[in-house]
């Protein structure tokens, strides 16, 4: 963990409540899977967001407006400075994923998605990707996973674009992966687990108090004993979930 | 050169900054980030007889200046406090550490009481009888001056450390509970644990944290905790650790004017990791500014 001053390069919306937030800073240590925790002024906590994307000098967030803290980022001009502790949480171990691996997100877990993306192919994968979202307005990213080399699979619940239904409706398209990595809503997590045979890596969202392991706010049970979400997690092996 | 050190129940201490209990784990989260040996000392996650798991999830909400929590003890039992987490903090902390103790029964806080007593570590022990988040013990043991009386006097009997007794604000009158625990033989007092609260969803229509209260702590809380040090400094002559929103220097020195001999930084360690070091730091420029060369001469200062 690392406490640092981001300053706001952009800050723009992307889809239907949703914004890209691209901030320079020190970004050392920051990985696929992992989240930072955003002081902002007049909230007590701390906000904490997934990691979409980081190079040497930019962290980009990908947030979506759900409550005050996030409403507050998304009027946020650039050249804000913003306290932010980067580093957090165990991220995603691309050791286990095969030659294959199929990423899959819903909603704001897509983001995640990206940086996990781009590493995976790095290092020679062949990347698959389901992006599951409710309706056209909340697509988002879809190109940027196409421009890195990855096979992009997009669900609508409504049908307007790509298959009809939830990412698991296109499990069948997307045959043949070897792991599964996979970020979204508690209830699309569970039906990636029961409709997937393969192991994999599953990243799971809880109210957190500090963010960093102190507080014991987030705790989950699993197989492998209790958890805290923000350290030991926010990714657990599909192994030791219990539902 | 200002004074910054003091003495806690017999133990002298560096300065009067020490982490609260359930904000600071058992330390090694915090020496990631900075030397916590520069700390007054800091009490550890709360320990009981057995293992516990806690309350179900969510157990955190935000609240104006402050956040509500309801994590109901989480901790591997007094057992492996002692065989895991004691010998692991050692490594980063070479101070006496204060032993945080909850339990269900007279017997529970007996029997970890005990145990704690026997290690070298552990300079003073926090009895914790005023947890709001536990349901049959907890805060129903400092709710009434007798079984906060018959709690203290029982773990007297089986620790000669400085027994500090952690007091609920969740009552009417807590000068006859700090009393009590000073003729039970309490050799300190500290307060306040948080304020029972709650915040409802207004979506779901339904309380945030799953044990529908929760405590509060913050900033918001620290008027609320000042008052009652200082009724609790006319009551008692034993010293008092004082907390409740502590997140600066200068409220260090507030609390202790309003009569407390310690202060314990509990919610401000989880926004401001580094709260503590930059209390700490800030602490003898801040003491010039208000014309204090020895924060002993500024305990009670207030009445």
């Amino acid at each position: 963990m690392k406490q640092t001053v981001f300053e706001i390069l952009t800050n723009k919306k992307i889809a239907k409540d949703v914004y890209e937030m691209v901030l320079e800073g020190d970004t050392f240590g920051i990985a696929p899977g992992q989240f930072v925790n955003i002081k902002l002024e007049g909230l007590y906590l701390r906000r904490p967001i997934s990691v979409c994307d980081y190079s040497d000098k930019t962290l980009t967030l990908v947030y979506k407006v759900v409550g005050k803290g996030t409403e507050q980022m998304s009027g946020m001009q650039s050249g804000e400075k913003l306290d932010v502790l980067t580093g957090l949480g165990n991220g995603y171990n691309t050791e286990k994923s095969g030659d294959s691996p199929l990423l899959i997100g819903g909603g704001v877990g897509v983001p995640p998605m990206y940086a996990l993306a781009k590493k995976l192919i790095s290092e020679g994968k062949k990347v698959s990707v389901i992006l599951g979202f409710n309706i056209a307005d909340e697509i988002f990213y879809e190109e940027e996973f196409k421009k890195i080399g990855a096979e992009v699979f997009v669900t609508t619940v409504d049908g307007s674009v790509g298959t009809k239904g939830f990412v698991t409706n296109a499990l069948d398209l997307a045959s043949g992966y070897s792991y599964v990595y996979t970020c979204g809503p508690e209830v699309m997590l569970k039906a990636v687990y029961n409709a997937t045979n393969t192991s994999g890596q599953y990243s799971f969202e809880e109210r957190m108090g500090c963010g960093f392991g102190a507080c014991m706010g987030c705790t989950c049970k699993t197989k492998y004993g209790n958890k805290r979400i923000c350290k030991d997690g926010p990714v657990l092996e599909k192994e030791e979930i219990i539902w | 050169m200002v004074n910054t050190k003091i003495s806690l129940c017999g133990i002298e201490i560096d300065n009067p900054v020490i982490p609260a209990s359930g904000t600071f784990g058992f330390g090694y989260e915090f020496a990631e980030l900075y030397d916590i040996n520069c700390l007054g000392t800091f009490s550890f996650k709360g320990t009981t007889k057995d293992a516990r798991f806690g309350n179900p999830t969510p157990r955190i909400a935000e609240c104006a200046s402050g956040m509500l929590n309801a994590v109901g003890l989480q901790n591997p039992g007094v057992e492996k406090v002692i065989s895991e987490e004691l010998p692991k903090l050692a490594k980063v902390f070479n101070k006496k550490v204060m032993a945080n103790i909850s339990g269900f029964s007279v017997e529970d806080y007996v029997y970890t009481c005990e145990k704690l007593d026997k290690e070298e570590q552990v300079g003073w022990l926090e009895v914790n009888i005023s947890c709001p988040n536990v349901h049959g013990g907890g805060m129903s043991f400092g709710t009434s001056a007798e079984s906060a009386y018959e709690v203290t006097k029982a773990v007297r009997n089986v620790t000669k450390k400085p027994l500090i007794i952690k007091l609920s604000p969740n009552v009417t009158d807590i000068a006859s509970i700090a009393s009590a625990c000073e003729n039970a033989g309490a050799d300190g007092i500290s307060m306040i644990n948080t304020l029972m609260g709650m915040r409802i969803n207004l979506k779901t229509r339904k309380p945030i944290i799953a044990n529908k209260t929760g405590g509060y702590s913050g900033p918001a809380i620290l008027p609320v905790a000042l008052r009652m040090v200082y009724q609790v400094y006319e009551a008692v002559k034993i010293p008092i650790v004082g907390m409740g929103g502590i997140s600066t220097a200068e409220d260090v020195i507030e609390m202790m004017m309003a009569g407390a001999t310690a202060v314990e930084v509990g919610a401000a360690n989880l926004i401001e990791p580094y709260a503590c070091k930059n209390i700490i730091d800030e602490l003898p420029s801040v003491m010039k500014k208000y014309g204090i060369n020895d924060l002993n001469e500024i305990i009670g200062g207030a009445h």
